[in-house]
């Protein structure tokens, strides 16, 4: 079968649960303690609407610092706005609402009086599609969030070393740190915006299917990175390919919308997720019955 | 050993193919001839017209004997779009010449270092010239540009970045107001300001009536590149932590700048020969004026206007010269916008 994110993601689906439990237990069990800071996050009730439209209905989730979770489910499970309420993105859209709580530390990040842009340098976010500032250079894109968000550097030079070292790209990019962001290929770019969302040192990365516009090598390459910045942040990942959530994250939590607002099913360690399940749903949904 | 293959294009045309559409050529020119000889028809464009006929007619013919009718049709609006082409460009490149042709005898060194302080329009050539117009024209154009540029691009801004309550509204207003007449925008500032307030023809104050016009030009065309910016760029910028200022004028602004050079470029276009309201306001003055808040001032068009109003052979040519100055001027500030425009970004 030709290797594609789309031939991946037909393979995880029609396996069979055996072959997939195998490949949750793939990945080594965590041994040395990270160095993330803060005490993590957590959603309590998380509620979003779109005008009348209820999307995503009681989310409770609790996000180990330094730890990586997935998010999987079908289409229109409310995956990608949960994750856009944690960064306070979705009031971005018009006829936007939501309820609940979003603790960074133990703090709301909704509570009257939080500056907005201070939750945003906090909670970092990498976006489906890569999207690198097009008037700036390669080294700009990467400082572009500290000119945003007006922050002073020491070192300039050695933070621009430092993202792009542990976005991946460092080598590939060192000596044309003045082309355009542009020039790169689609995986180069998606890096480069890893990068950049690391320039401003986030505690939370969200990231709204990273890959999916990307190939299996340049795939590969941002899982290694994703296992590397665990060490020192907390990860969350939407994605359809669940061979990457079983390779990546440390817990799996499944969404689903029967017809209503999503829920979030059910969470747990990623292993037991996809090899003993304990709603029959998720147990449909990653052995490929459905969605 | 390495076997050279020669690049081929199957999909082009064979000589004997050329010679026949060069055949189809010919065959309508002569047409065009021998219809113009046997009917009323008469003159250039008697000849073109019957030429354009008499083409379509043949390429579609011979399209529809060897491939049907579809393909007929194709040939047929085929030559029709050709026929747009052609007639779009035969005015534009009938006015370069005629301006060339008429302008050119005016054009000397003396023109370009004299104003007609010392001259009337109807002296010979070797008097005076158009300094006086060329300063004056470009004071009004750069204070127009000071006065309208940043209100139509944060006009743009508001329609398209905050795009509130107000956003339907004012875009209507803007769109009627790319429909005033200039002579109205004049009578307005000469009614609004120079009668009530400044009491003297200025720069200023042509500036400010060309400025009506330019804004809903340029705003107009802002708002469509500003519209083109990907949404993927501003939410970039905000989850980086930047406010919705900083993203507009560090990522949104930046990434339309080509875009809105254009928009800046065809505002210009709008309003570099524009006449009517200069008659009201500027007052046409024939001396080089450094001051742009304060006394008349000449201009381009002004000075055109009023050397044909003169009369004399001198006096034409003096216009023919001034049209042409005014078209290079304006070529000018178009290939210098262009170039800032597409300036490389400095590391």
């Amino acid at each position: 079968m030709i290797q594609t994110p789309e031939s991946e993601k037909e393979m995880s689906t029609s396996a069979q649960p055996s072959s997939l439990s195998s490949v949750a237990n793939a990945k080594p069990a965590r041994t040395q303690p990270t160095h993330a800071t803060g005490t993590g996050l957590e959603t309590r009730g998380i509620h979003a609407w779109f005008g009348k439209n209820h999307v995503l209905s009681n989310v409770n989730l609790e996000f180990a610092a330094g730890s990586v979770t997935a998010l999987i489910g079908p289409s229109g499970c409310g995956k990608s706005t949960f994750i856009r309420t944690i960064n306070r993105m979705h009031e971005f859209i018009p006829g936007a609402a939501m309820a609940g709580e979003v603790l960074l530390d133990g703090k709301d990040v909704y509570a009257p009086g939080v500056d907005v842009t201070k939750i945003r340098l906090q909670i970092g976010m990498v976006f489906q599609k890569p999207n690198p500032f097009p008037s700036m250079t390669i080294g700009e894109n990467v400082l572009s969030g500290l000119k945003l968000a007006q922050l002073k550097v020491a070192n300039k030079d050695e933070l621009l070393e430092s993202c792009l070292v542990r976005a991946g790209l460092w080598n590939e990019v060192k000596d044309r740190l003045g082309a355009h962001g542009g020039s790169l290929s689609g995986g180069q770019q998606q890096r480069l915006c890893i990068a950049r969302a690391l320039a401003v040192s986030p505690q939370v990365l969200l990231m709204d299917e990273p890959c999916s516009a990307l190939d299996p090598g340049s795939t590969l390459r941002i899982e290694e990175t994703i296992r590397e910045l665990s060490d020192s942040m907390t990860i969350i990942i939407v994605t359809h390919n669940m061979q990457q959530a079983a390779r990546v994250s440390d817990y799996t939590a499944f969404f689903l919308s029967d017809g209503g607002p999503g829920e979030m099913i059910e969470v747990a360690r990623t292993s037991e997720i996809f090899s003993q399940p304990k709603d029959q749903r998720t147990e449909n949904y990653v052995t490929g019955r459905f969605g | 050993m390495t076997t050279l293959i020669k690049p081929t294009k199957p999909w082009a045309k064979s000589p004997a193919e050329r010679a026949r559409d060069f055949g189809f050529l010919i065959a309508g020119i002569g047409i065009a001839y021998l219809m113009v000889a046997m009917t009323g028809m008469a003159g250039k464009l008697g000849y073109a017209f019957s030429f354009f006929v008499a083409y379509g007619a043949i390429v579609s013919g011979f399209s529809f004997i060897t491939r049907g009718a579809p393909a007929a049709k194709d040939a047929f609006v085929k030559s029709l779009v050709a026929v747009g082409a052609i007639v779009t460009i035969l005015p534009i490149a009938s006015i370069i010449y005629t301006v060339l042709q008429r302008g050119l005898p005016g054009i000397s060194f003396g023109l370009f270092a004299n104003d007609m302080s010392l001259s009337a329009p109807t002296d010979p050539l070797e008097n005076g010239g158009v300094l006086h117009a060329i300063t004056g024209t470009l004071t009004l154009v750069v204070l127009a540009l000071i006065i309208s540029v940043p209100i139509a691009i944060l006009t743009a801004l508001y329609l398209t970045e905050i795009n509130g309550k107000f956003a339907g509204p004012i875009r209507f207003l803007v769109q009627a107001m790319s429909g005033v007449p200039s002579i109205v925008a004049g009578l307005f500032i000469l009614s609004a300001v120079l009668y009530p307030i400044t009491k003297n023809y200025s720069a200023l104050m042509g500036a400010l009536a060309l400025s009506i016009l330019m804004i809903p030009t340029v705003a107009r065309t802002a708002e469509e590149v500003l519209l083109l910016i990907p949404n993927d760029l501003r939410e970039a910028g905000t989850a980086l932590g930047g406010t919705q200022w900083r993203t507009v004028a560090m990522i949104v602004l930046p990434a339309a700048r080509s875009g809105l050079m254009t928009a800046i470029i065809l505002g210009i276009a709008r309003i570099a020969g524009e006449t009517a309201p200069l008659l009201l306001l500027t007052g046409g003055g024939d001396t080089v004026n450094p001051n742009p808040f304060n006394g008349s001032v000449g201009s381009l068009p002004y000075y055109i206007w009023k050397s044909f109003n003169a009369g004399s052979e001198e006096a034409i040519t003096r216009a023919w010269a001034g049209l042409l100055v005014l078209m290079m001027l304006v070529l000018i500030l178009f290939v210098l916008a262009r170039a800032l425009s597409t300036r490389k970004v400095s590391k």
